[in-house]
């Protein structure tokens, strides 16, 4: 097995361009690369589309604050695909000043999205939205008497996900629920780096236990 | 007759509604307090739709993990047995009919099964998170609400004027005057609260609220 190369998490912000389609692994900052995440604030790239479970924390009046939030706080994201943006406000405040737009996608539906990105799919059938201001604009199909939206794939030019855990080959273990969406969006990006709290040899995962093989992932970043 | 918000009961009507074994999603805020009053004898799998079933008690001070979250971001545990998946299993669990209950709050439920608690146009746009998933996927979808909005009118309507998180999805409805299975166009009032009575409990809701002819008073 070849291994990965172990970059900085500045030289992991460089690999994303102005205008770029970026996935954050994370749920409501659990999960979040936060070192490539505050090197990617400070190089102060814009004009970027998130796609990214929610909006993560952004609650200055008690201090908490993490995952993307600060990102949305400099303004670095023109569009936002999301499920979630009820604690960060300001992100609502953004897409009612048309300072960004955000497009709200029930959670599962963003899930296979990015999992179907990844699979080399168009995109899914789903029930959920059917009936509600979900389905506008959206083919409705009916299968088996069942109505179904189609929601196409959603991939991006970049994954920034966190792991627990990397062999040098880029074998990746996450931890708990900060598994999430991480090792759906390694598999829909162009590029993938994750970061890293502990990079252990190759052999030393067991095979069985590996969550993300090595193939998707291109750079790894300690954490 | 003088109406006192009561979330307790609510929640303890709920827990009652589960048996052992079923996988439940309990949302935010009032649903989460069921957990408290589920019968020793009884074991349900709590499911968080980030990514665990198992899900335990909130860990004790100190003993809290940053990996290890409720679908809120507070700590939780996960009980012995349990398991960890990511966000595509999640919702296939969900979607696919595996949770036997979810119960969640609401802005408005009408009387067709429609619910509405996402979004308020103009004011509130917290975005649906996973309550959409939930709510078409579970097999049976419990809401669980105080009677009454501040303004005084019932959340229960004829029908929503708030957009929908789900069309036609709602089973039960427990609020704080009694437990309701919506049915053919009506809210069919099944047990009452104590200290209303069914006629008050019509009376103050503007839908089509059906006295179930074996409608009793539940003693909590």
């Amino acid at each position: 097995m070849t291994q990965k190369p172990l970059i900085a998490a500045a030289e992991a912000a460089r690999l994303v361009k102005d205008g770029m389609t970026v996935h954050v692994g994370g749920f409501l900052g659990c999960g979040s690369p936060e070192r490539i995440i505050a090197a990617l604030d400070a190089q102060g790239t814009k004009d970027l589309t998130l796609v990214c479970n929610d909006t993560a924390v952004l609650d200055l009046k008690n201090g908490r604050e993490n995952g993307v939030s600060v990102l949305v706080k400099n303004k670095r994201f023109k569009r936002m695909i999301v499920s979630h943006i009820g604690t960060n406000p300001e992100t609502q405040r953004q897409m009612n000043a048309g300072e960004a737009v955000v497009d709200l996608v029930p959670q599962g539906t963003l899930a296979e999205r990015i999992r179907a990105a990844g699979v080399g799919l168009g995109g899914v059938l789903t029930p959920t939205g059917v009936g509600t201001e979900v389905e506008q604009g959206k083919q409705k199909l009916s299968v088996g008497g069942k109505d179904y939206l189609l929601e196409t794939a959603l991939p991006g030019d970049i994954a920034l996900i966190k792991a627990k855990k990397a062999d040098k080959a880029g074998n990746l273990v996450y931890s708990m629920t900060a598994r999430n969406f991480n090792p759906l969006m390694a598999t829909a990006c162009a590029v993938v780096v994750a970061e890293v709290e502990e990079i252990v040899e190759i052999g030393e995962i067991d095979p069985d236990q590996v969550h993300t093989p090595s193939i998707f992932v291109d750079y790894l970043v300690k954490a | 007759m003088e109406y006192q918000e009561n979330k307790d009961i609510i929640a303890k009507r709920i827990a009652l509604m589960l048996k052992t074994g079923d996988v439940v999603n309990l949302g935010i805020g009032l649903p989460t307090l069921v957990a408290n009053y589920v019968p020793s004898d009884v074991v349900v799998i709590l499911q968080s739709e980030n990514g665990l079933i198992g899900l335990g008690p909130a860990p004790e001070k100190g003993k809290e993990n940053k990996d290890l979250t409720n679908a809120g971001a507070q700590p939780v545990t996960i009980l012995p047995g349990g398991a960890f998946f990511d966000s595509a299993t999640s919702f296939g669990i969900i979607r696919g009919g595996h949770v036997d209950a979810t119960v969640l709050g609401v802005l408005e439920v009408d009387q067709e099964g429609n619910l509405a608690n996402y979004k308020i146009p103009g004011k509130m746009v917290p975005g649906m998170g996973g309550a959409m998933d939930l709510v078409a996927g579970s097999r049976v979808v419990i809401a669980a609400t105080t009677h009454f909005e501040k303004s005084g009118a019932a959340k229960l309507k004829k029908r929503c004027t708030l957009p929908l998180t789900a069309a036609h999805e709602v089973d039960y409805v427990v609020t704080d005057l009694g437990l309701f299975h919506v049915e053919k166009g009506a809210f069919v009032l099944k047990e009452y609260f104590a200290p209303y009575n069914p006629e008050w409990i019509k009376e103050k809701t503007d839908a089509n609220v059906v006295i179930a002819p074996d409608c009793k008073l539940f003693q909590a």
